[in-house]
């Protein structure tokens, strides 16, 4: 971990974006993770996407569980709501903060563990519900708070630090989704930010679930030779598919691209995720397609990233199916949240 | 664009800014962070062995390091270097055991030095320790030269100038007071002198002749006013004084005009005040003691009534300036400034009527001798010229610098050594890192500004000419203004074998100035880094292919803080922080154990 904080100077030319905020408005506490983790660079990636997609500090909510990964919600975006949950159970509360406020942005941060091993049940039921947050996996395959353990997501083959080599087959959390009829599902890594960062740019605008799942080399415990999480093999074997630009919405109505190339994703604000196929065989829109492609690519050793599938107007959101309310909670009148105690005692006497 | 070459021993240096720029390159961060630690005494010498005169210079040098402190760029103002340098003069303790010493045993080479000057002086205090038998040869009572003669008292008091001249002299100069030379022929025919050094300087005031400048003795020459107040011969000026120009020896006679009882004083520009030569320091200090500033006003005559001098006529002027450039003046009428003295103050030459024209010294149409650029040496192979002899008026530090480099070649001329082959510059890098997250250097960014110096109050500075108006910092302010220095000798070095690309450096740099990107030309790279790098003065350093991907990890010098984020967050040690100890090269260097040994810390 870095022992220095990092001080409040800045280049005195640094963007500012809509609200008149730079990026380092955006940035949290000092790390605590090793030096060179992959999570840090996926946390410079969301507060990139924050601070591009201008969004209010106060308006986002930042979510985990347990894990390295879990700890990395207090490393973005200080001024935010947060909630560090318990292992596994984060999918619970941000359902909970999102029944209640709608308004607000969700960012779930969770790590190959908490989200495939013992969150794995609240994981697939957020998906089930098209929760809409976004749900970072940061993926490195180990136990890095236990010092290096085989988690769900390890591949067959791939050796440990000290030698033992893994047997079991792994969850792939993106095919796991993408069965579960997830609208939003995308495979990252911490070493390529320009994937990553409009990924979670268009993440943030979509609306219901949106699965990204990034490779996140655990430097300590997963990046030596036999890995198959290592910077070095990850960065032989991820394969691009699409690439993927954020359109902000006052450059969508500007700029008509041309059909063919590129494909547009409209988002429900007016933006869009403009997708340029790398694959001629691949079709985001198509999610059969899409699924055959990364499995006949996991067959062969590599794994697919960016945009893998998204829906245009996903068919079920929570929000539609449990008639939840417009209004936040918070902002609504307390007669309206306590209907009183003659109501109460009418409902009661309903089961008398 | 190609790797670049950090093995280059000036690429580090040009990194340290105020190093590269100070003439005479002293270890500014290394000095300020020993008085950061109580170490004043190692502050001092450690400027000593560079600028030999660091009470005077920490007082009133030119300080060209502040303009090019990396701390003015990050936020508005640069780092009080000159003041810390006095700082650590006036906390120094005895000194006299770690001065360097002359051996017993002469080497039988015989040196004179023309003037007691800062050149003189510094060609003396690199010689005596070799060797040398020194003879100084000073046209008045006191050495100094211009340093005594046209820095007012109350800027640079006599007892400073006194210790720090006494250090060389004492090494055993032969001082020769109120000898001036007034025949170089004389002097190099009787063959006393194995090499002679002119240090005379730049004695000469201009003149401005202009109708009516002969009518009066109220007019008065800058420089040759200030030696009289310096030698006590005039002690009084008239209640209006007109100054005319606005370098800084025309701040010196505005200020010290008004200790002589003037109660109206006019610093007459004929140019704007962004065209002004003097400091800006200078120019508010007098401002402060009420001096006007009157610019767009060009001399046409001087007045007298009488046979009194009564006052002054000047042109105003209008001006068109574009790009910073004067493109058109317009003169819009005459204006009249009454007064009781005139000082003249725009400007100094070099003047040399001792020197024969047949003995081969060349002079150039200018009658200005020449003189090499780098060896100091002029046409007659024995005779060197340096400070404001050599080039024209320049500084202090400048004519330190100058003593440094002749005395280099006076050495290697008596030691029949080619005078043209320089020695080589040079760079220690020696790497901060102890373990795991354990520096041997501290390097937190502190966000204060900068500190001001007190001054006296307006009414005690002038009741006497000579009381020192600054009083340097407090002990509290120097705690704090030396944690502004951003140490930017502690260099963050880049090995590219090692980098895995992990991204952690580039995320925790506060500036912004690491980038990893694909290779290309210089222009191109600096449209791709991740935050603006529009400083082209400032360089980009720019990796081999790394061993993944075979990008290029590239660092706009410019804003780093070197707070050593970069070097903490890498997991394989890619980025360390090393500390750069730059050997700018003096005479005798690696040759003699006469000097002694420095303390070097960090």
């Amino acid at each position: 971990m870095t022992f220095m904080a990092k001080p409040k100077v800045a280049h005195p030319e640094l963007p500012r974006n809509a609200l008149g905020l730079t990026r380092r408005d955006y940035e949290g506490s000092n790390s605590t993770l090793c030096a060179g983790c992959g999570h840090d660079s996926i946390t410079a990636s969301i507060v990139e996407a924050c601070w591009a997609n201008a969004l209010q500090p106060q308006n986002l909510v930042k979510l985990s569980g347990i894990g390295c990964s879990s700890k990395t919600t207090a490393y973005f975006v200080s001024g935010a709501h947060g909630f560090n949950s318990v292992h596994g159970r984060m999918p619970s509360v941000a359902t909970g903060a999102n029944a209640a406020n709608r308004k607000l942005h969700y960012i779930g941060v969770s790590g190959d563990g908490d989200t495939l091993s013992i969150g794995l049940g609240q994981f697939i039921h957020a998906i089930r519900r098209n929760l809409n947050m976004v749900y970072i996996i940061e993926n490195n395959g180990v136990y890095g708070l236990t010092k290096g353990q085989f988690s769900a997501s390890a591949d067959v083959g791939t050796k440990a630090k000290k030698g033992e080599v893994n047997s079991q087959p792994p969850i792939d959390p993106v095919q796991l989704a993408l069965t579960l009829g997830a609208s939003f599902v995308g495979r990252g890594f911490s070493g390529d930010k320009r994937q990553l960062v409009p990924l979670i740019q268009a993440g943030l605008r979509h609306p219901g679930f949106a699965l990204i799942d990034v490779l996140s080399p655990c430097v300590t415990f997963n990046d030596h030779e036999g890995s198959t999480k290592s910077y070095a093999y990850t960065r032989e074997h991820y394969h691009a598919a699409v690439e993927a630009d954020y359109v902000p919405r006052a450059e969508a109505i500007a700029v008509d691209y041309p059909a063919g190339e590129s494909l547009l994703v409209p988002l429900h604000d007016g933006s869009q995720v403009r997708l340029r196929k790398l694959e001629p065989a691949f079709d985001t829109r198509n999610r059969a397609n899409a699924y055959a492609y990364i499995d006949a690519k996991l067959h062969e050793g590599e794994y697919v990233t960016g945009l893998i599938h998204a829906q245009d107007a996903p068919e079920h959101e929570l929000h539609a199916v449990n008639r939840t309310a417009a209004t936040p909670l918070n902002r609504m009148p307390y007669e309206r949240l306590n209907p009183g105690a003659a109501t109460l005692a009418k409902l009661m006497a309903r089961y008398r | 664009m190609e790797p670049t070459d950090t093995a280059e021993p000036d690429y580090f240096h040009k990194v340290v800014d105020c190093q590269w720029a100070c003439p005479a390159h002293t270890d500014v961060p290394e000095y300020i962070r020993l008085i950061a630690q109580g170490e004043f005494t190692d502050a001092y010498m450690v400027n000593r062995a560079s600028n030999v005169f660091p009470g005077i210079l920490g007082r009133v040098c030119d300080r060209p390091c502040e303009p090019a402190c990396r701390r003015g760029r990050i936020e508005d103002k640069p780092v009080a270097i000159c003041r810390l340098k006095r700082v650590a003069a006036d906390h120094r303790d005895d000194i006299s055991a770690l001065l360097p010493r002359a051996p017993e045993q002469k080497n039988g080479k015989r040196v004179a030095c023309i003037g007691a000057g800062p050149a003189s002086l510094t060609v003396a205090n690199d010689l005596l320790p070799l060797g040398y038998e020194v003879t100084i040869f000073e046209q008045f009572a006191v050495a100094g030269g211009l340093m005594r003669t046209n820095i007012p008292a109350f800027r640079l008091p006599a007892n400073v100038l006194n210790e720090e001249i006494g250090y060389i002299v004492s090494m055993g100069a032969d001082l020769r007071l109120n000898s001036p030379i007034r025949s170089m022929k004389q002097l190099l025919d009787a063959k006393e002198f194995d090499a002679v050094f002119v240090g005379s300087g730049a004695p000469k005031g201009k003149e401005l002749e202009l109708p009516g400048r002969r009518d009066s003795d109220r007019i008065h020459i800058g420089i040759a006013w200030l030696e009289s107040v310096a030698f006590d011969h005039i002690d009084k000026i008239g209640e209006r004084v007109l100054i005319i120009g606005v370098g800084n020896t025309a701040m010196d006679c505005c200020r010290t005009s008004m200790r002589l009882g003037a109660k109206d004083v006019k610093v007459m520009a004929r140019k704007p005040r962004k065209f002004f030569k003097a400091s800006a320091w200078e120019l508010e200090d007098a401002e402060h003691e009420t001096v006007q500033i009157v610019v767009n006003r060009a001399p046409k005559s001087f007045v007298t009534k009488d046979g009194k001098l009564a006052g002054m006529m000047f042109e105003a002027l209008e001006y068109d300036i574009s790009g910073g450039e004067i493109t058109a003046t317009r003169v819009l009428g005459d204006e009249f400034y009454p007064c009781d003295d005139v000082i003249l103050a725009i400007g100094q030459e070099n003047a040399f009527p001792w020197i024969e024209r047949d003995i081969g010294i060349n002079l150039d149409r200018w009658n200005v001798p020449v003189v090499d650029k780098t060896t100091f040496q002029s046409t007659r192979p024995e005779v060197f010229f340096g400070g404001d002899a050599a080039f024209g008026p320049k500084n202090i530090i400048w004519s330190v610098e100058h003593g440094h480099q002749a005395a280099i070649s006076i050495h290697k001329f008596c030691q029949g050594e080619s005078v043209a082959a320089r020695m080589p510059r040079g760079l220690t890098l020696s790497s901060r890192k102890m373990g795991m997250h354990e520096w041997s250097y501290k390097n937190e960014y502190n966000a204060a500004e900068r500190r001001l110096v007190p001054h006296v109050g307006l009414v005690e500075r002038f009741k006497k000419v000579n009381v020192e108006v600054e009083l340097g910092f407090t002990a509290e302010q120097a705690a704090l203004e030396v944690q502004r220095c951003l140490n930017c000798d502690m260099q963050t070095v880049f090995t590219a074998k090692l980098c895995i690309e992990c991204d952690a450096c580039i995320d925790v740099c506060p500036t912004d100035c690491l980038t990893i990107t694909h290779g290309g030309e210089e222009a191109d790279l600096r449209t791709r880094l991740r935050a603006p790098a529009r400083v082209t003065a400032q360089p980009l350093v720019v990796s081999g292919a790394l061993p993944q991907t075979g990008r290029v990890m590239v660092k706009d010098e410019n804003l780093c803080v070197h707070c050593g984020l970069c070097a903490e967050r890498c997991p394989t040690a890619a980025w360390d922080m090393q500390k750069s100890t730059i050997h700018w090269p003096h005479a005798g260097d690696g040759e003699t154990a006469c000097r002694p040994k420095q303390r070097q810390s960090a």
